[in-house]
């Protein structure tokens, strides 16, 4: 491999580990000078690699020069060492030398303490997942902004913002505490679930953009998953979703970025081993009393995985949403519930119940009454349909409205 | 939007004992009635409750059961979000206990706060 594709695999795998060990040495008030001397790092990596070739372990390399390029900071800048000094004495009381711990414990203590520091709810939802693909990602600027479907101009202020508040709030680089984990692992699951749809259903054309945002949403909560302090029940449910929904990823856009709709999908492109690991982490969620919403999700996703058709799969997925429901309102999880309804008790029982819904901004509402009025009322179900393009955003959603359109139309006709 | 109970009555049955299939069924009923509602996102809570409990009446009297000397028992609550009392009403219409000769008291909660 040259050093063109070797550096940015590294960056991917190593960036988030310097700057970890870097973050939790200097404490968050730092953050931006660990920033800058792990981009030196990569920066001088990419100047002599190319000129002298790879060294022998460009992992190691990495570390050393992050390792002198630190101490020639604290050189350099006497008045930061004076300062911070006092606190790395507190954090290292043994040695006199300071010395900056690239080991594999520190790392991965280093990267799970930041994973807390980051998703921690006093910066907004967007700049968590914005901080966590930069910090313990190694996203460059252009792929996040890419990712939101915004410029870098705005995801720069976005971070800016968020690691001032980190700053000024003092927030320290640690484990929470035994009694504080459960509420604050919440914090962090919602971000690696937000992370994980923005990479499922965004509306960005390239695929291995959002198959990179899913991955990596994945690897973080597996992360928790291999810590014993944070592998509890509800990580693994969060894991077992992810699993499900991955394992479509193949056959549910075709060559050129298009949605296949799950009725029409190739099973055989489903990915099996990932349907294995969901099951298994979905019976790892089981322990415990606790049912989440992400149980209750990996449940449904569990039965939309099966390839075998089950006679109690809609009666179970209708219990699902019932559930998830009380524990939360949301107009998505409303607008599934009644489709759910209408497979079990039939398309007027849903009729009725999706009349009571009053959800008219949302275009997949009209889309549903489409459905539902589909061969009871075809009339009707047309100007549902057309009322759902009219209101439809993306390219794809106005695509596939068409389709159905013109079927209808066309069964009119006939 | 305000809240309000839905009560959940029915007569003592003192040989009521339904199968287990039975009671899945019953569970789910409520839950699709229940599911329904919360649908409309007009769920604010609710609890079932057991056959467990105790009266504590003056002078430190304790009776045994939640239903000593009544004909009905309660057998849990809902509180709802509605505009008006007619709205809440609506709501409560199609809940299992009506079809098993029980009854669904609403009540308009007022907060203690003010």
């Amino acid at each position: 491999m040259n050093e063109a594709a070797l550096i940015p695999q590294l960056f991917k795998s190593e960036y988030r580990k310097i700057i970890s060990v870097l973050c939790k040495l200097f404490g968050i008030v730092h953050i931006e000078i660990a920033e800058d001397i792990t981009n030196d790092t990569f920066l001088l990596a990419a100047e002599t690699w190319g000129s002298k070739g790879i060294p022998e372990n460009p992992t190691a390399w990495l570390y050393t020069v992050a390792k002198n390029k630190t101490k020639d900071y604290f050189k350099r800048h006497k008045t930061f060492s004076e300062k911070i000094a006092v606190d790395i004495k507190l954090n290292q009381s043994q040695s006199e030398e300071f010395e900056v711990d690239l080991s594999h414990k520190n790392i991965t203590d280093s990267q799970l303490q930041m994973i807390f520091t980051i998703c921690n709810p006093i910066i907004p939802p967007e700049a968590q997942i914005g901080l966590a693909l930069r910090i313990l990602c190694g996203f460059g600027i252009d792929e996040i902004a890419e990712a939101f479907l915004t410029n870098k101009e705005t995801i720069n202020k976005r971070l800016f913002r968020a690691k001032e508040k980190l700053r000024t709030s003092t927030i320290k680089i640690e484990l929470p505490t035994e009694n504080e984990i459960n509420a604050r692992l919440e914090t962090v699951l919602t971000t690696l679930y937000l992370l994980f749809n923005e990479g499922y259903h965004s509306s960005t054309q390239k695929t291995h953009l959002r198959k990179d945002l899913c991955l990596e949403a994945m690897r973080l909560n597996y992360f928790l998953i291999e810590n014993k302090a944070t592998n509890k029940p509800i990580v693994n449910a969060l894991m077992a979703l992810m699993c499900f929904h991955s394992s479509r990823f193949e056959a549910r856009t075709n060559e050129i970025g298009e949605p296949i709709l799950y009725d029409q999908q190739d099973k055989n492109l489903w990915n099996d081993e990932l349907i294995a690991k969901g099951n298994f982490y979905l019976i790892q969620s089981a322990q415990g009393n606790e049912l989440s919403k992400y149980h209750l999700e990996a449940n449904i996703a569990y039965w939309h995985s099966s390839k075998i058709e089950n006679p109690k799969k809609w009666d179970n997925i209708l219990q699902a949403y019932n559930q998830l429901l009380l524990i939360e309102y949301s107009p998505i999880t409303a607008l599934n519930r009644t489709y759910a309804l209408s497979q079990v008790k039939g398309k007027k029982t849903a009729i009725i119940e999706a009349e009571k819904l009053d959800l008219t901004d949302n275009h997949f509402y009209f889309s549903l009454l489409g459905y539902l009025f589909t061969d009871i009322d075809n009339a009707k179900a047309i100007s549902y349909f057309e009322m759902a393009q009219q209101k439809a955003k993306t390219d794809n959603d106005k695509t596939l409205l068409n389709k159905k359109l013109n079927d209808l139309k066309a069964k009119k006709n006939s | 939007m305000k809240e309000f109970m839905m009560i959940f009555r029915s007569e003592i049955n003192e040989s009521f004992g339904p199968t287990p299939e039975q009671m899945q069924g019953n569970i789910q009923q409520w839950m699709d009635w229940m599911g329904g509602i919360a649908a409309q996102g007009k769920m604010a809570s609710g609890n079932r409750l057991s056959f467990e409990g105790k009266t504590l009446k003056p002078n430190n009297v304790i009776a045994d059961g939640p239903y000593a000397e009544v004909k009905e028992m309660i057998g849990g609550y809902i509180v709802v979000k509605a505009t008006n009392l007619d709205e809440a009403m609506k709501l409560a219409e199609g809940c299992p206990i009506l079809s098993h000769g029980g009854n669904v008291e609403v009540r308009t909660v007022i907060s203690i706060n003010g």
